[in-house]
């Protein structure tokens, strides 16, 4: 009778295992919206991505979104509803959720937990980002040889080194192609504001410009220029068809990689953000080169900037041309990189003022 | 270069215009209406639907009104047929029309529509600076024509009067055999047509989107404009055009590199109606020309 | 057609009975706009009002979520009461947050536990004296506070951008608008229930809000101060005529609405965020005007309010994760449900009764009308 028992005892915990195991088998994976996926825009580029991954491992993985969450004490409470729905992974994807991720992360060491563009990481808290400036750097080349006023106008949503960067990663590739170029930026103060975007370019325009860029996800921009008969460019995704005459090309997030690699790491139990009191493994910062950023076809352009463009976007991608490198001066003549140097990742962070090219001084 | 801003400036108004004159009419009849906001977001949904899905901008406009009229109706129902208090319905109906719009407009993120084609008036807008008055849309001419029509019939016929009457004394209107429910639900209708149509604006000639509260706060500063203007239709042009201005000149500044932030330069449209209406008001007695019944429920006693 | 004439007595049953038919027509309401989009009603209410409160930990994230909205509905009723219209508690939040976070950061070493306290004194002053701006332009310059108020709240939300991204921005935050973590003295600690542990987010200030609803019904029903703010603005003729001062009462209800927002906004930041940053609040000081009204003025019935409204909101989140149903529906729901109570006020005081043609002139004997 015992060693029946036994038997049966352990038959049941051996069926109650594979079955525990067949479940254990499919991977869920949440995401932390900012807006909604319709946005054409940000967090389109992520629910492509998502959708990509869903598509890559097929079965194994069931992926679950949430959109629209505010960045602030909401979100950790949204976070904390996909840890209790079964979700073992989870990419948040806005700055604005890193300290509810890391408020999450420390609750639950048996998540893993990945934070899009931002700083702070955690045993089980990585960061993934784009180098989006790479992009920006030939749209500047493009616009350098493209305007006629020598003055171009960028609309930008908050100054954040981000934001920063790209701003000043144009004016690079303004200037290596036209010494006389400038570039004046005005702030929309969001990200997303479609009419006051409009505003802003028709102003823009108003003071000169005929060559647009944005740091904003609507198509309101590109739909001003076309109107207005002038030039710009679009932004995380291709909005070609909003102004088939006026876009040059469009930086396009395609965070599939990340997503896919990521998670493929999960699955073979590699993933892991090190040991350092940083956890600087666990930080992903790729462009360009690695298809993070996806430069859209060069249209409405003629031949030799398009060979101009491509050239710098090939120099960017094998790593033989640096955006940033020494001497550079900002916009009042500062030396803020000397000769020889080439500016890394945490100077990046830190980049905290203008290079020549552009108008005025960043808020604050 | 001027010459643009100015057609920026003046575009930027005309939905101003539409709501304030609305709320003009309205508030003449003795009712406060803080749905406008709401009721403007309805009009902006509706517009672009409806001239996304059939192509045409003009049946954008009219969707807009109509629009704004059925969002006019339910208020009605509550304020005159309930006499509910008119300052909490308002802001009911600017939520229930913030959230409606917000999800009718769900699926219409990121698509754009054909606008509303410029019109320019042969001759005239060509002349120098003021050319940019005769190169505006059609719904913006029209704007200008209702404003003159508003003023004409709040001034120079006899509805009008006793429309007037109805928001100084609607006891004494009543008395004198006026149906004061009948000539609100009018006035209320009218307001709610115009900001609808204000609303379609907004998509239709300013940026052929949609996001979600893209009127950012106009109907609130429409409400402001009918108090600056006192109560007058022209003077809500002017009104409407200096806000405009200042809209417009806060992202010029910036591209000329003034070295005040940008937050302030923001605060400056909120900031110049706090300093309008204190100024308005503050001019001699009540608030020149409020209807004394503004904001009073009517109840038929005797 | 139909005409409203006055109750000769207001039947209690119906007092109570208002609300709770107000929030069963919402749901119905609901639930047609639901099958109508083509979501299944039932499933949607019960992922709305149902579905947040399944686990224990849901239920201390309602109180968390119903703590703001209690204390600022309280306020509200003062204001409400006295026929103040405040609408720019969101922007006296604002101030409220930046005055104690001023006071946190400029002394990262302090200990003492008496901080907070002080923070929240802070918070009150900070509040209050933005709530006396309309205040003051109302008794000065006879400006309607509606729109003093509200467009103050656009004029707060823009302060913050600043101040945040300039001002007070932590140096090692890489340029993003965050000010330094507050020090552990100013934040305010969790509420870990003996035996059950901590609940969600459940943290102290949720039982200040719940004193704070109580300390304002007493303050109203039972003091003389909250007896000449509900006479002002019942009967402000009567009210002059006793000596009653029209001026110092619209200053006291707009000072005490922005000080209790204020501190609405420094418990906020002190207990869920620990830092300033561009966006501390998500519309609590005009969803707390829809509190107050469920509340039908009365400061303890916001707390049941409060709750109520909470659970909408959290209900919007479950609804979305498991229904994909856009946040905005739960706008609706409470621009729905807000007609349905100022439907039913009217109701309670007065009854449609038919009349024929020009008999609408011939209505009405007892019963006061409300002109």
């Amino acid at each position: 009778m015992k060693r029946m028992l036994t038997a049966l005892g352990a038959l049941l915990t051996t069926a109650v295992m594979s079955l525990s195991a067949a479940q254990a088998d499919k991977l869920k994976v949440g995401f932390v919206y900012l807006t909604n996926p319709g946005d054409h825009g940000w967090t389109y580029a992520h629910e492509v991505g998502r959708q990509q991954l869903q598509d890559h491992f097929g079965d194994k993985v069931e992926t679950t979104y949430v959109e629209n969450v505010p960045e602030g004490p909401d979100a950790a409470r949204v976070i904390r509803e996909l840890v209790a729905q079964g979700n073992k992974v989870i990419f948040t994807t806005s700055f604005g959720y890193m300290e509810p991720t890391l408020k999450v992360a420390k609750e639950y060491p048996d998540v893993m937990f990945d934070h899009i563009t931002g700083y702070k990481r955690a045993p089980n808290m990585a960061t993934g980002n784009i180098r989006f400036y790479e992009g920006r750097y030939v749209q500047g080349v493009v616009a350098g040889l493209t305007t006629k006023s020598n003055t171009i106008g960028y609309l930008a949503a908050f100054p954040i080194p981000e934001v920063i960067q790209g701003i000043n990663a144009f004016a690079r590739g303004l200037r290596s192609v036209n010494k006389d170029a400038s570039i004046k930026v005005v702030w929309v103060n969001s990200w997303y504001d479609p009419v006051k975007e409009a505003d802003a370019a028709k102003v823009l325009i108003a003071e000169g410009a005929d060559v647009l860029a944005q740091h904003t996800d609507s198509p309101a921009m590109l739909q001003t220029a076309e109107k207005a008969g002038v030039k710009g460019f679009g932004q995380s995704s291709d909005m070609h068809k909003f102004a088939p005459k006026a876009q040059l090309f469009s930086s396009v997030n395609n965070w599939g990689p990340y997503y896919i690699s990521q998670v493929q790491k999960v699955m073979d139990g590699t993933w892991s953000t090190g040991d350092g009191p940083d956890h600087w493994a666990g930080n992903t910062w790729k462009g360009i080169g690695d298809d993070y950023l996806v430069l859209t076809e060069f249209k409405n352009m003629p031949a030799e900037v398009a060979a101009k463009a491509e050239a710098a976007r090939s120099g960017i991608a094998s790593g033989s041309l640096n955006i940033f490198e020494g001497p550079m001066k900002d916009n009042k003549g500062n030396m803020v990189l000397e000769a020889g140097k080439v500016l890394d990742d945490g100077g990046l962070w830190g980049m905290n003022y203008y290079v020549e090219g552009v108008k005025g001084n960043i808020p604050n | 270069m001027f010459d643009e801003l100015l057609l920026t400036v003046l575009l930027t108004s005309i939905p101003l215009i539409l709501a304030a004159t609305g709320e003009l009419v309205v508030e003449r009849s003795g009712v406060l209406n803080l749905g406008v906001e709401g009721m403007m977001l309805m009009g902006a949904v509706a517009a672009f639907g409806a001239a996304s899905l059939s192509g045409s901008p003009y049946i954008g406009i009219l969707s807009g009104g109509v629009a704004g009229l059925f969002v006019a109706a339910i208020f009605s129902l509550f304020v005159l047929g309930l006499a509910t208090n008119q300052v909490a319905t308002g802001l009911a109906l600017t939520i229930f029309g913030t959230g409606l719009s917000g999800l009718i407009g769900a699926p219409l993120v990121g698509q754009a529509i054909e606008g509303l084609p410029a019109l320019h008036l042969p001759i005239l807008s060509g002349l120098p600076f003021i050319g940019v008055f005769f190169q505006l849309d059609i719904l913006a001419y029209g704007a200008i024509v209702i404003v003159g029509l508003t003023s004409f019939f709040l001034m120079r016929t006899r509805p009008g009067l006793i429309l007037r009457s109805v928001g100084i004394n609607h006891d004494s209107a009543h008395a004198l055999g006026y149906n004061v429910l009948r000539v609100r639900f009018y006035a209320i209708l009218f307001g709610g047509f115009m900001a609808g149509l204000a609303g379609a604006y907004l998509p239709l000639v300013l940026t052929p989107h949609w996001a979600e509260g893209m009127t950012a706060g106009r109907g609130w500063i429409a409400l402001a404009l009918v108090v600056f203007a006192s109560w007058q239709p022209w003077r809500v042009t002017i009104g409407a055009v200096l806000f405009g201005g200042v809209t417009i000149m806060q992202l010029a500044g910036q591209a000329r590199g003034w070295p005040i932030p940008a937050q302030f330069l923001s605060m400056l449209p909120y900031l110049a109606t706090i300093i309008v209406l204190v100024t308005i008001a503050s001019r001699g007695h009540i608030a020149l020309g409020a209807p004394a019944h503004l904001g009073k429920s009517f109840f038929i006693t005797r | 057609m139909f005409v409203l004439e006055p109750r000769a007595s207001v039947p209690l049953s119906l007092t109570l009975l208002v609300p709770v038919i107000a929030i069963v027509l919402t749901l119905i309401i609901g639930g047609l706009i639901f099958g109508f989009l083509g979501y299944n009603p039932i499933e949607a209410l019960y992922e709305f009002f149902v579905a947040p409160l399944s686990r224990p930990d849901q239920i201390g994230n309602l109180l968390v979520k119903a703590c703001p909205l209690i204390i600022i509905g309280t306020g509200l009723v003062f204001c409400y009461r006295a026929n103040v219209w405040n609408i720019g508690a969101e922007g006296q939040l604002i101030l409220g947050a930046m005055g104690a976070g001023w006071l946190a950061l400029s002394f990262p070493e302090v200990q003492s536990p008496f901080f907070i306290v002080a923070m929240a004194g802070a918070a009150m002053l900070a509040g209050g004296l933005w709530g006396a701006i309309p205040a003051l332009l109302k008794v000065r310059f006879r400006t309607n506070e509606i729109l003093v108020s509200l467009m103050l709240t656009y004029v707060a939300a823009l302060f913050l951008d600043w101040i945040v991204r300039g001002p007070w921005r932590d140096p090692m935050s890489f340029g993003f608008p965050l000010t330094k973590t507050y020090p552990d003295a100013g934040l305010i600690p969790a509420l870990i229930l003996p035996g059950i542990g901590r609940l969600g987010q459940l943290h102290w200030g949720v039982i200040f809000a719940f004193l704070i609803a109580i300390g304002g019904w007493f303050y109203l029903s039972r003091m003389l101060a909250g007896f000449q703010i509900k006479l002002m603005g019942d009967a402000p003729r009567a009210g002059r005529f006793a000596g009653f001062s029209q001026a110092k009462t619209t200053f006291a209800v707009l000072m005490i609405s922005g000080a209790l927002a204020g501190l609405a906004g420094m418990i906020e930041v002190s207990a869920n965020i620990g830092q300033l940053q561009p966006h501390i609040s998500f519309g609590y000081g005009f969803t707390a005007i829809i509190v107050a009204f469920l509340a039908r003025l009365n400061p303890l019935a916001v707390i049941v309010a409060g709750l109520v409204i909470a659970l909408a909101e959290l209900g919007g989140d479950t609804a979305q994760i498991s229904m994909g149903i856009p946040k905005v529906v739960t706008g609706i729901f409470k621009g729905i449900l807000l007609f349905m109570l100022l439907a039913g006020e009217t109701l309670t005081r007065y009854r449609l009764v038919r009349v024929s043609g020009m008999g609408a002139s011939k209505i009405s004997k007892g019963g006061k009308a409300n002109v």
